[in-house]
């Protein structure tokens, strides 16, 4: 065999992470139905020890990788096979999130003109639903929730597309500039990002307080609710994850990893990054907007 | 200045040093062989299991009346049978042939990203030891049907979220071992091995895989709204709040009909690679074999609703979904063409990897022509939910799914095991299995026709020949199976010899390794010899 790491695709041996992470996987779910099931509310301590076991395994898994890349123990041909990796998971989370737009898409365009009597639904609609309308914003025809106002794209929502499409250039700033081999402008423009994206965190916690509260807007508001939530929802969960992944890898090249010629880790999280801020592209027009 | 500690333990772990301990060869292990192996192993048990589900049913529908069993408990062996053979058999067992064969048959040192395999592998046990644990629980298993149909689901009770939960951790396990699968193909194959010389076990996988990515986040999805829809009061399904149950089916089939193909396509790539072996020609026409799998992979993308003819679509829905599903009985008949095509003037010999791909051709073809059939709406709506459709997707899936795995761990076992498989015990095995399954399913298609529906304990006596024959062909296939664990067994205990090449004439890298295949192949990363490939110098 070779001498020279290089010549050869690295294989680690003994995998230790995986195994934590799935025992994580299962007592988060374990914890989360247990709790979901119980009559009485109790704080779901057993998800969050799961929780806790799963962050300690991505820490642990990711650690051992950055010092695996920092001892230089991969060539090329390994850094191809994480760049697919990100690029497919990546690909996964498009389809994760086009089965919620499915279901949005489904009941504006079917299912609430439908209740309303249109094509083949007006006998549904003399019988079950007399005089319902199928228009959207809807809750449904039992109103599920009561009356309820929807948000104003022009303002909060305006704001946070600013917001993210700023951070997306930021955070393109800083790859150019590591790839200029400068870092404290890298680490000043990563800054910026993780900021910009706090900021729209904030911002978005702030505009559900603002639909619980002032516009009746809940999750158990029919479709509508239904839909909103969820979607921006896991949206939301999705910009959180990119803030934490951003906030790391400014840590790294404080630190000094990454070259200017190879940091996949920093484009990894950059490519993320970009997709979450399409994703709300997406929200902006087809949940706020339209 | 690189020679730190991990790089010199790989340098001595080298060659034929297998972790010592079951923790650290199993529990922790990165070798896509040991990992393929579990796979295969945690298949084999859990069709096992989904098979003892199914002799439970076929005890009951021994006769007419309920003698055995609560309609409850005949509810959740049916919805349970169908979700341990899909997650926990058929997929595990094609993603560990892709685990022991992809490397090996291009050339690769590993898989591509060797510690995300072993989660996949690992998350499975865990998900289906979740899943399993419902039948203690109050209320028992899920009971609604593998498909998950709300409202029906939604009544399920406690076991709603495990249920969930259990079909995420199978979909995340999917979904990483199928990137893994891509990310091994496009960039690990030996440099001189372009696409169109890879073997077409590896191209159905790779297409496979990519069906994989696309549509399990979608079943994620849909069964996240089941979720919050019973424990979080959305409204996705429920038509009172403007949502609707018709939108799960379309979700769910959106992700049910790629699955079928990614139930089948693998096993096209190893009755692809069988075939040209026995009968020592040169597969017919490889280049429109990958069209046509391509080409089934996209229209699977495009003809969901054919599951759901009979829930009320509109006229246009229906036509369309019609015509687009009976489209690709064409690039499957391209495939059939092309097997009997290579068989053709060949010199055939019947061992029993052969017999296996061949009953498969045949077989198959009756679950497709029944497809077709099905395929017409208006015809559909006399065959939906009755027993007619548990015939087709059994031909599909017993007689073509399983038995490719079959003919596959056949054909590769001396290569994994180092020895050769009793080909008398292989063929009792065959023709006893071939007979009974016969019996167990073909009389379901009158059933069906006559009217039996499906998912039901009970039944009118005008139906009690045929379910009691159907009810004998299954505890005999039943057994059978179990003969084949033996078999199994019996090989990885020893046996005659196995030789490298193990077949006569068979085109392969993997026959070009040693016989049991060494912990680490193809460790250097080089070209390989391309005339030792199948399709290696085709152009
Ligand atoms: C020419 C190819 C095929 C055609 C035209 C076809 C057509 C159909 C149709 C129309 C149905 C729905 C019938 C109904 O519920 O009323 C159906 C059901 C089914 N098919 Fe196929 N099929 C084909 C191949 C396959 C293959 C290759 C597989 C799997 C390997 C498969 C597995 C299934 C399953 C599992 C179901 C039943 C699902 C359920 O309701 O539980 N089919 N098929
Ligand atoms: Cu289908």
């Amino acid at each position: 065999m070779s001498e020279t790491s290089k010549d050869q695709y690295y294989v680690p041996h003994l995998a230790k992470w995986p195994i934590v992470g799935t025992v994580g996987m299962t007592v988060t779910f374990v914890g989360a139905t247990l709790a979901m099931n119980s009559q009485t509310s109790t704080t779901p301590w057993v998800m969050y020890a799961g929780i806790a076991i799963i962050l300690t395994m991505f820490f642990g898994w990711f650690s051992e990788v950055i010092k695996e890349s920092e001892d230089n123990l991969y060539n090329k041909q390994v850094d191809g096979s994480f760049r697919m990796g990100m690029i497919w998971f990546i690909f996964s989370e498009v389809m994760f999130f086009a089965a919620f737009f499915g279901a949005l898409f489904y009941a504006r365009t079917l299912s609430i003109p439908w209740l309303g009597g249109e094509g083949t639904g007006l006998a549904t609609n003399e019988v079950l639903w007399n005089g319902f309308e199928g228009v959207w914003p809807s809750n449904g025809p039992g109103e599920l929730n009561g009356r309820f106002e929807i948000i104003d794209p022009y303002h909060l929502p305006l704001v946070n597309t600013l917001l993210l499409i700023a951070s997306s250039v930021t955070i393109t700033i800083a790859h150019h500039a590591l790839r200029a081999g400068n870092r404290s402008q890298t680490i000043f423009w990563l800054i910026a990002t993780v900021i910009l994206g706090a900021v729209f965190i904030f911002f978005q916690a702030e505009e559900y307080v603002l639909a619980y509260q002032e516009f009746n807007l809940k999750l158990s508001s029919g479709i509508y609710g239904s839909t909103f939530f969820m979607l921006t929802g896991f949206h939301g969960v999705h910009v959180t994850l990119g803030a934490i992944m951003i906030s790391i890898i400014t840590i790294r090249v404080i630190k000094g990893h990454f070259k200017p010629e190879s940091h996949f880790g920093f484009e990894a999280v950059a490519w993320y990054w970009h997709f979450v801020d399409v994703v709300w592209l997406g929200l902006f027009i087809f949940v706020y907007i339209l | 200045m690189s020679h730190d500690i991990t790089h010199n333990e790989i340098g001595h772990d080298h060659h034929d040093h297998k972790p010592k301990g079951f923790v650290k060869r199993w529990l922790m292990t990165t070798n896509h062989k040991d990992i393929g192996t579990l796979y295969l192993v945690f298949a084999l048990a859990m069709f096992i299991l989904g098979g003892a589900m199914a002799m439970v049913i076929r005890l009951e529908l021994f006769q007419p009346g309920l003698q055995f069993i609560e309609p409850h408990f005949f509810n959740q062996m049916t919805t349970m049978h169908a979700l341990v053979m899909i997650f926990g058999a058929v997929m595990p067992a094609f993603v560990g042939l892709a685990n022991w064969m992809i490397p090996l048959m291009i050339g690769a040192p590993d898989m591509a990203l060797p510690r995300m395999n072993n989660w996949s592998f690992w998350i499975l046990p865990f998900a289906f030891t979740m899943l399993l644990a419902t039948f203690f629980m109050d209320g028992g298993a899920p009971a609604g049907g593998w498909t998950m149909y709300p409202p029906l689901v939604l009544q399920g009770g406690h076991n709603v979220g495990f249920l969930v939960f259990a079909v995420h951790m199978m979909g995340i396990s999917s979904i990483m071992g199928a990137i893994n699968v891509i990310a091994t193909i496009m960039n690990m194959r030996a440099p001189n091995v372009g696409y169109l010389n890879m073997p077409l076990f590896v191209w159905t996988w790779l297409i496979t895989a990519f069906l994989l990515i696309a549509v399990m986040p979608v079943l994620a999805g849909a069964v996240t709204m089941v979720l919050t829809d019973r424990y979080f009061a959305t409204s996705f399904f429920n038509a009172a709040g403007g949502g609707d149950p018709v939108l799960f089916q379309h979700l769910f089939w959106f992700f049910g009909h790629p699955e079928v193909y990614i139930m089948i396509l693998p096993a096209f790539g190893i009755v692809s690679e069988i075939i040209p072996t026995f009968a020592r020609k040169p597969l017919f026409g490889y280049v429109s074999m990958v069209y046509a799998t391509a080409a089934i992979a996209f229209l699977s993308f495009i003809v969901w609703a054919h599951h759901m003819f009979s829930v009320g679509m509109p006229l246009g829905g229906e036509l369309y979904f019609m015509y687009a599903t009976m489209m690709i009985a064409v690039p499957t008949g391209v495939k059939i063409f092309n097997w009997v095509a290579t068989m053709w003037k060949g010199s055939m010999t019947f061992e029993t990897p052969m017999l296996w791909s061949l009953a498969f051709v045949v077989l198959f073809s009756i679950g497709g022509f029944s497809g077709v059939m099905m395929a017409l709406a208006p015809v559909d709506l006399q065959y939906h939910d009755t027993y007619f459709i548990v015939a087709h997707f059994h031909y599909v899936l017993v007689t073509g799914a399983v038995y490719g795995i079959i003919a596959g761990v056949y054909y590769w076992l001396p290569k994994w095991s180092g020895h050769m498989y009793s080909e008398r015990l292989g063929k009792i095995h065959f023709w006893w299995s071939t007979i009974s399954v016969n019996v167990l399913f073909f009389p379901q298609h009158f059933l069906g026709l006559a009217g039996m529906p499906r998912r039901i304990p009970d039944y009118s006596t005008q139906f009690a020949e045929f379910n009691m024959m159907s009810s004998i062909g299954g505890f005999a296939f039943g057994l059978a199976q179990v003969f084949f664990v033996y078999i199994v067994w019996k090989t990885v205990r020893g046996g005659e010899k196995a030789t490298d090449q193990v077949w006569d004439d068979a085109k392969g890298l993997e026959w070009t390794v040693p016989s049991p295949a060494p912990y680490h192949t193809f460790e250097e990363f080089g070209p390989v010899d391309l005339d030792k490939m199948a399709h290696g110098k085709i152009h």
